[in-house]
């Protein structure tokens, strides 16, 4: 471990695919890139971590030409480089594949490969040479997709190997992936990581750029740890641990994992039989849910974004409607009718943090001392009388709510969007849980919330646990479902495929049943009620494979 | 209905669809690249005052349509830079383009001919005259068919026919060519375009130029073949029913090129209620004829033809994303 540290990969002798000098980027009076300097071997794969707006995305975006950089040198296979556009970095060999897919939905997986990197102005040959080019590469990386399908069929773990295959294509030998997995079912990131590492053996290097620690530790050689705009530290994989990394990414020592007792469960708070929700094109959502939840536990919905959780903490939040049985506190919730909205839930005891944080929970332009008044602008504590707001007094509380929830910078009048996506997200909390909940929904807690926020959030919700409340948890991490959850429940395609105690839950059980699928892994995990469909499933795509 | 009388309805049909074939497939150019244009009128406006005025001027129907084309090729320009480069309101550039052509056209030609704001008749030279296809003559005693052939088809300007050619041309350069699937791919996704390193600005502004240029043609034709010279707002809307055939046509080509005869058989219906009479029996007013293929496109604007999906991109200017 000792001299791991900065002491960088100046001592091997590999050679090098990518070797940034110095590299700095300021974005007005935000300095993005300090003085980064990174090397990286030809044949590796190199993590580079760090919280969000570390500068990551930025340094990568200058490597692809999409930046110039202030100053600095880039050198590609130890040649000196300018990249002045995406065309120059992809004829320096380098590939990127973007977290947000930069693929056309109604093309053919054909027409998306050699679009840009057509070998003339007729599109025939073309078309012949990919289809050829295509069923190599997918024999030599198992990078199997059917070259005729239109990409919107194709699942998001499909789509992801038409972005390799569209950098293979063009020969890249350096390929960047920024975020790859978190769109991707822990198969559908298995897969990927194969062949990332098919990718290493042919001699190609990978930079993976992610703030996962744990895909940091499972593939990568080397890992850069990026803080601030600097670079902090660049560590062989196997000589660190993802504590040490947590610490260099935030600057400080980090619980990767809530220290939470046992839970008490309590009474029945919330109870749902047959809950169904259909969508605007009627399509039905979800497709008949039975769960409970007890006061003083929290239940994790598992699941791959789009299976029903959505719509679950919508229609129990009272924002669409929908029909069956809803028990809160022993008193029947209104699912269709007047009292089906927001208002009526808060009354009822329910607090909502939405998935969708910018769009749902809060307005964007608006202050954050308004934003803490959303939802409660009727609370007799906020007004002066019969006609006005007292918007004093909701500063004072907002104030109140930022200094308990070390919301920074602790400001009630600067606008929502100024503050980070952690700290928007403690805003919401505060304004949540404070009003002391029977029920907390929460959505996608941590999503674009930095390491050290994660922290934060996470002891709140176990904290409103042990004070005897009901929480429901939705999140796509499967990390965080793991470590905060007593149950876990799994959805898929609007169903449960599975409820169980979370200390007997494995990833690879979670994982099939997030898929859809039952199986044997499922069935080891002792307790849990596995929804016959699971295994249905398993059998008809077993005849099928 | 006898035969005959079908024949000079489907006659007037390929003269009337013509105009609005051209406008229809300038705006699945733009619109396919992502930049909607409400504009087709304003340009075809321009390029039939254009062509009106310097035919008059220098007697050659092809320099008129030189004009025009032009004309319209500076709007599309002011289009392009205004919603491409600038990243403006698409809608807005398109509908302040379209006030702008209906008064400076009348302004232009009051100040160089002084006849009220229309420009002098055209004749000879100065118009498109009609081409006789080869065999016409021959064909014309051949039943059912022959007729077809020679009194249809056959007689036309110039432009009918490429019009009518601009439908595989445009099918092939969208389907078969490196140029039709970028042009494609940066209506849908200009992301995807600009990672792979082309220019979508650029992309954007070959399109917006093809635009121009098609426009040119449907008012040159305006202008020059379908009347003999510029009036003020002769166009009539046509710029806006080929954009409702665009929708209907689902941006495709061969469905314009349906599309648009389709409205150009209800225009030349509306020119015969003599024939309406006979056929439904009673006196439909002429106005409620004129307004039907404006109808028609309330009603598929309205939705009732299916889904129509736009290019996805379409309307919102590209901006590289951090």
């Amino acid at each position: 471990m000792k001299g791991g540290i900065a002491a960088g990969r100046q001592e091997t002798a590999a050679p090098l695919a990518i070797e940034l000098r110095g590299i700095s980027k300021a974005f007005g009076t935000v300095q993005a890139n300090k003085d980064i300097s990174i090397q990286v071997a030809k044949g590796t794969i190199h993590g580079i971590i760090g919280e969000n707006g570390a500068g990551k995305s930025t340094l990568m975006s200058i490597l692809y030409g999409f930046y110039k950089a202030d100053s600095g040198d880039i050198l590609i296979n130890g040649t000196p480089t300018t990249i002045p556009d995406s065309q120059a970095a992809i004829r320096a060999g380098i590939g990127m594949v973007f977290q947000h897919f930069k693929l056309v939905q109604n093309f053919s997986v054909l027409e998306n490969v050699i679009l840009g990197a057509e070998d003339g102005a007729l599109l025939r040959p073309s078309l012949a040479k990919a289809r050829k080019v295509l069923a190599d590469l997918a024999r030599e990386y198992e990078l199997e997709v059917h070259p005729d399908a239109v990409i919107e069929e194709l699942s998001v773990g499909h789509q992801q190997r038409v972005e390799i295959l569209k950098a293979l294509y063009r020969h890249a030998d350096i390929l960047i992936l920024d975020e790859p997995t978190g769109v991707l079912t822990p198969a559908e990131a298995d897969h990927l990581f194969r062949i990332l590492r098919n990718l290493k053996e042919q001699g190609k290097t990978v930079v993976l750029i992610t703030h996962k620690l744990r895909e940091i530790m499972e593939i990568t050689d080397t890992v850069s740890v990026m803080r601030r705009g600097e670079m902090t530290a660049t560590v062989r994989t196997a000589e660190t641990s993802p504590e040490q990394l947590a610490e260099l990414m935030v600057g400080r020592k980090v619980l990767l994992h809530v220290p939470k007792g046992t839970a008490k469960p309590g009474r029945r708070v919330l109870e749902i039989k047959d809950l169904r929700v259909r969508d605007v094109d009627g399509v039905e959502r979800l497709k008949g849910i039975d769960l409970s939840i007890r006061a003083g536990e929290i239940l994790g919905i598992a699941g791959v974004a789009g299976n029903g959780q959505t719509e679950l903490l919508q229609v129990l939040g009272g924002i669409t409607q929908g029909t069956g049985t809803v028990i809160l506190n022993d008193k029947s919730l209104d699912l269709t009718g007047k009292s089906s909205d927001g208002q009526s839930r808060r009354r009822d005891g329910i607090s909502h943090v939405p998935e969708d944080r910018q769009h749902l929970g809060m307005i964007m332009d608006f202050t954050a001392w308004e934003n803490v008044a959303f939802g409660y602008h009727n609370d007799p504590a906020y007004q002066k009388n019969r006609w006005l707001m007292d918007n004093g007094a909701i500063l004072e509380d907002t104030k109140g709510k930022m200094e308990r929830f070390d919301v920074r910078p602790p400001i009630p009048t600067l606008q929502a969007k100024s503050f980070s996506g952690g700290n928007q997200q403690k805003i919401i909390l505060a304004r949540e849980i404070e009003r002391n909940p029977d029920l907390l929904l929460v959505g996608q807690p941590t999503r674009g919330v930095d390491i050290g926020a994660i922290e934060f959030i996470h002891k709140r919700i176990v904290a409103l646990r042990d004070s005897g409340k009901a929480v429901l948890l939705v999140s796509v991490e499967l990390d965080e479902i793991m470590s905060l959850s007593d149950r876990i429940a799994v959805m898929f395609d609007g169903h449960l495929m599975g409820i169980g105690p979370a200390e007997s839950a494995t990833q690879v059980g979670l994982g099939c049943l997030m898929a859809g699928l039952g199986g044997a892994d499922t069935r080891a995990m002792s307790g849990w009620d596995i929804s016959a469909a699971a295994d249905e499933q398993r059998l008809s795509t077993g005849t099928r494979g | 209905m006898d035969y005959a009388t079908l024949l000079q309805i489907l006659d007037s049909t390929i003269r009337l669809a013509t105009p609005l074939l051209l406008a229809c497939l300038a705006g699945l150019y733009s619109e396919r690249s992502g930049i909607f244009d409400i504009g087709l009128e304003g340009k075809m406006l321009m390029a039939a005052m254009s062509t009106g005025a310097v035919a008059a001027l220098t007697g050659s129907v092809w320099i008129g349509l030189l004009a025009g084309i032009s004309g319209a090729v500076l709007f599309a320009l002011v289009h392009g830079v205004a919603s491409i480069t600038f990243r403006g309101n698409q809608l807005i550039s398109g509908v302040a383009l379209n006030f702008v052509a209906s008064g400076i056209t009348v302004l232009i030609a009051q100040s160089l001919f002084r006849q009220g704001g229309r420009t002098p008749p055209l004749s000879g030279e100065a118009r498109f005259n009609p081409i006789t296809l080869p065999f016409a003559e021959a064909l014309s005693g051949v039943p059912i068919l022959g007729p077809l052939y020679s009194e249809v088809l056959s007689g036309h300007g110039a432009l009918v026919y490429i019009a009518l050619l601009a439908v595989p041309v445009t099918w092939w350069v969208l389907f078969r060519t490196r140029f039709g699937l970028r042009l494609r791919a940066v209506g849908e996704n200009p992301a995807s375009v600009d990672t792979a390193g082309i220019s979508v600005i650029r992309l954007r502004y070959g399109a917006v130029v093809i635009t121009g240029i098609l426009c040119g043609l449907a008012g040159a034709y305006m202008a020059a073949g379908l009347q003999a010279g510029f009036g003020k707002e002769m166009t009539a809307g046509r710029g806006y029913i080929a954009l409702a055939a665009l929708i209907f046509a689902k941006w495709r080509p061969w469905y314009a090129l349906m599309a648009t005869l389709l409205f150009g058989f209800f225009q030349a219906l509306a020119l015969r209620p003599d024939v309406i009479k006979n056929t439904v029996g009673f006196d439909v007013p002429v106005p409620a004829l004129d307004a039907l293929p404006y109808i028609l496109t309330v009603i598929v604007l309205a939705g009732f033809v299916g889904r129509a999906i736009p290019p996805r991109a379409g309307g919102e200017p590209y901006v590289k994303e951090r």
